[in-house]
C-alpha cells in the first residue's frame, strides 16, 4: 500500500512527464502491436481465401497475376482464355466443378463480373459457408440483364433490390464509358467477408456480350475457377498448363500463390518492426530520462522517507515501480492506439480487397508486448533507481545547524 | 538503564582539503526514559550530525549509541532503518512534510515504516495536535504552525521511546514557536517518549529543566574553538 501511495503520488506531481512518457509507451506499444497483428492477420487471411476453389486457369501471365485477378479482383486480367479452354478443363477427370469468369466493366469503380449462378449454388467460400443473398432477393437468370450485388458494393453505393444501373467499361472508373445495357439488381449478397463483396456479378454472357466489347469476347472468358477432386490432381494440371502449354497458365495452389506475395513484401513488415522497435526503445529511454532528471528534486523526499525508515530497497523499488506504473499506463492507452491503427486498416483492407481483418481478434502479441514494454520500463527505471538508493540521508535533510 | 546513552563517540568528515574534519567527539551522554532534554550550541557545532548518529542515519566513527537496549552503530544499516521506524519520533526545523501527501496521508505514510499505518491513531494524534479539520489539506494548505503540528502528530504515530527535535521551532514566530514547544513537550509526555531537543534559542532552552551545552560535551567543537581562539 506504501509504495503504491508513493508511487500514485509521485505520478500525479510529475504530471507532464508522466502523461509524455506513457503516450510515447502507448504508441511504441500500440505500433508493435499493431504491426505483427496486421501482419499475422494478413497473412492467415489472405493465404486462406480461395473462393472455395483451389485453382485458376488463365491467360499465360504470372501465377499470382491471376490469382490477384480471378480471386481478389485486384490487378489487370492478363487477357483471355477461348471459351474452348474453359470446355476442355470442366471436362477433365480431375475437375469437380469449373465455373468461367469473364470482366472487363464496372459500375462506378466497382467490377462488374460475369459468371455462372453454379458460383452460388455449388461452392462453399469456405469450408461449411455458401453464399447466400439477403431475402427475398435471388440470383440472376442467366438469359435476363440481372445482377446480384456484393455487400460492399451495396453498402458503399447504396444498391438495393429493385435499381436499375449501366455497367460502365473498362476496371476502372470513367463517365464517358457508360453501357447501354440497364441490369436490374435481383440480389444483395450477405456479407461473406472476402472478395466477393466488392463485386457486382451479372450474367456471363452480358459481359461477353455487352455493347463495345470486341466481337470475339463473346467466345472468350477472362479465367476459370476450378476446384479439384484430389489435390494431387493439382501437380498433374500444373505440369500439363504450365510447362507444355504456352497460351494457358494454370495458379495451384491458391493459397501459397498468395503466400509468396506476402513473402516477398515480407521486408516492409520488418522495416515496420524495426521503427516500432526504435520507438519501444525512445519510450523506454524517456522513461529513464525523465524520472532521473527528477532525482534531484526528489533527493529530499528520498530523504526524508529514509529518515521516516524506508529502507533503500523500498526507495528503489518505489522508483521502478513508478516505472512500471507509466508503461502500465502507457499500455492501457496502447491498446487504444492499437484499436485506432487496427480499425484503420481493416477498413482500408476491407475498402481495397473485401477481405475482413478482425482488430480485436486475440493473438499473443497482445500479452508479451505489454509484458515486454513493462519489462523495457523496468529496466530503464534501475538507473534513477540506483541513483535513488544511493541518496544521501544526511546531506539531504537540510538545512544542518 | 538510561534509554539512551553515548559512550566515546567520534565523527569525522572528509574536509574538502583533504583533511579529516572531526565534528563529534562526545565522551559521554545518557538519557533517561521519559527525559525531556534541551541540547544548546552554535550553528555548525555539530547538533544535527549528534541527532543522525543517534537516529542511525550517520554512521559513527568509533563509540557507542545504546538506544534502548539496543547498541545502534552495531546494526546494519536496514536494521537502523526499523528502529528508526520503530522506536524514534523525529521532529526537522523545516516540518519536512512531503507536498503531495495530505496531512493524513503524511501522519500514515510515517506509521508505514515501522508498526503499520493505523487510519484511526493518526487521525486522534492530528485531533490532539488541534487539526481535526485538516486532514484532507495539503501542507501548502496550512499555516507554518499548522504544519509544524503535522510534523509533531507524525513524529509521535509509532508511539516512540525517543524523539528527536532538530531546530522544531526555528522557523516559527514567536507565538507559534511557545505553542509548538509545548505541544512537542506535552504529547511527548503523554506518550512517555523522551525527548531531545536541539536549539540555540534562548527562550526556548529556558523552558526545559536540563540544558546541555553541545560545546561543553562535544570535545571536537571544543577543540576548534580553542584552535580558533589561540
Amino acid at each position: 500500500m506504501t509504495l503504491w501511495l508513493i508511487v500514485r503520488k509521485s505520478l500525479r506531481q510529475h504530471v507532464l512527464s508522466t502523461v509524455v512518457t506513457s503516450l510515447s509507451i502507448a504508441l511504441a506499444g500500440g505500433l508493435l502491436m499493431s504491426v505483427w497483428m496486421v501482419k499475422a492477420q494478413s497473412r492467415a487471411t489472405f493465404t486462406q481465401i480461395n473462393g472455395g476453389f483451389d485453382a485458376v486457369l488463365g491467360a499465360r501471365s504470372s501465377k499470382l497475376q491471376l490469382v490477384l485477378n480471378a480471386i481478389f479482383h485486384l490487378e489487370a486480367s492478363p487477357a483471355n482464355i477461348a471459351w474452348s479452354d474453359y470446355l476442355e478443363i470442366q471436362k477433365n477427370p480431375n475437375v469437380e466443378l469449373a465455373i468461367p469468369i469473364a470482366m472487363g466493366d464496372n459500375y462506378r469503380g466497382y467490377r462488374v463480373v460475369g459468371t455462372l449462378p453454379e458460383l452460388f449454388t455449388k461452392t462453399e467460400y469456405a469450408p461449411g459457408r455458401r453464399y447466400a443473398i439477403k431475402p427475398p432477393g435471388r440470383i440472376f437468370d442467366l438469359g435476363l440483364r440481372e445482377a446480384v450485388v456484393g455487400s460492399f458494393v451495396a453498402q458503399k453505393l447504396g444498391l438495393k433490390r429493385g435499381d436499375v444501373f449501366h455497367p460502365y467499361h473498362g476496371l476502372t472508373f470513367d463517365e464517358k464509358e457508360e453501357h447501354a445495357e440497364e441490369y436490374l439488381v435481383v440480389g444483395i449478397l450477405e456479407p461473406s467477408n472476402t472478395p466477393a463483396d466488392r463485386v457486382i456479378w451479372i450474367p456471363l454472357e452480358g459481359v461477353q456480350k455487352m455493347s463495345g466489347h470486341a466481337a470475339e469476347a463473346a467466345t472468350e472468358v477472362s479465367a476459370v475457377l476450378i476446384k479439384l477432386r484430389t489435390l494431387v490432381a493439382g501437380k498433374t494440371l500444373e505440369m500439363f498448363y504450365n510447362r507444355q502449354n504456352a497460351r494457358l497458365t494454370f495458379a495451384w495452389p491458391i493459397g501459397a500463390t498468395i503466400g509468396e506475395l506476402l513473402n516477398k513484401i515480407s521486408w516492409f513488415d520488418r522495416v515496420l518492426a524495426v521503427v516500432a522497435y526504435l520507438v519501444a526503445v525512445v519510450a523506454a529511454g524517456s522513461v529513464l530520462a525523465s524520472i532521473y532528471n527528477s532525482m534531484n528534486e526528489r533527493r529530499r523526499q528520498i530523504a526524508l522517507l529514509r529518515a521516516l525508515g524506508a529502507h533503500r530497497a523500498t526507495i528503489f523499488c518505489t522508483v521502478v515501480l513508478e516505472a512500471v506504473s507509466i508503461a502500465i499506463l502507457g499500455m492501457l492507452i496502447g491498446f487504444l492506439i492499437y484499436g485506432v491503427i487496427m480499425m484503420a486498416v481493416a477498413s482500408i483492407v476491407r475498402a481495397q480487397t473485401g477481405v475482413v481483418l478482425e482488430p480485436l481478434a486475440w493473438h499473443a502479441v497482445m500479452l508479451w508486448t505489454p509484458l515486454g514494454m513493462i519489462g523495457l520500463s523496468a529496466l530503464s527505471g534501475i538507473v534513477p533507481a540506483i541513483k535513488a538508493y544511493f541518496t544521501d540521508v544526511a546531506g539531504n535533510l537540510a538545512p544542518v545547524s | 538503564m538510561p534509554l539512551l546513552e553515548i559512550l566515546q563517540l567520534k565523527k569525522s568528515f572528509l574536509a574538502p582539503d583533504g583533511s579529516n574534519h572531526c565534528v563529534i567527539d562526545v565522551p559521554g551522554l545518557a538519557l533517561e526514559e521519559k527525559e525531556q532534554v534541551a541540547l544548546c550550541g552554535e550553528s555548525g557545532s555539530g547538533k544535527t550530525t549528534l541527532l543522525h548518529l543517534i537516529a542511525g542515519i550517520l554512521r559513527p566513527d568509533s563509540g557507542s549509541i545504546n538506544l534502548a537496549g539496543q547498541e545502534v552503530s552495531n546494526l546494519s544499516e536496514p536494521e537502523r532503518d526499523r528502529l528508526r521506524a520503530m522506536k524514534i519520533g523525529y521532529i526537522f526545523q523545516t516540518f519536512n512534510l512531503l507536498p503531495a501527501f495530505t496531512c493524513l496521508e503524511n501522519v500514515l505514510l510515517g506509521m508505514s515504516f515501522g508498526p503499520g499505518a493505523d487510519r484511526g491513531v493518526a487521525e486522534a494524534l492530528l485531533q490532539r495536535v488541534g487539526l481535526s479539520d485538516k486532514f484532507k489539506h495539503y501542507p501548502r494548505q496550512l499555516s507554518t504552525g499548522q504544519q509544524q503540528r503535522v510534523a509533531v502528530a507524525r513524529a509521535l504515530a509509532n508511539h516512540p521511546k525517543l524523539v528527536l527535535a532538530d531546530e522544531p521551532t526555528g522557523n516559527l514566530d514567536q507565538r507559534n514557536a511557545r505553542d509548538a514547544l509545548s505541544l512537542i513537550r506535552e504529547v511527548c509526555r503523554e506518550n512517555g517518549a523522551a525527548l531531545l531537543l536541539v536549539s540555540h534559542d534562548r527562550e526556548v532552552l529556558a523552558e526545559f529543566d536540563s540544558v546541555l551545552e553541545l560545546s561543553k560535551i562535544n570535545q571536537a567543537t571544543a577543540s576548534t574553538s580553542a584552535i580558533a581562539h589561540s
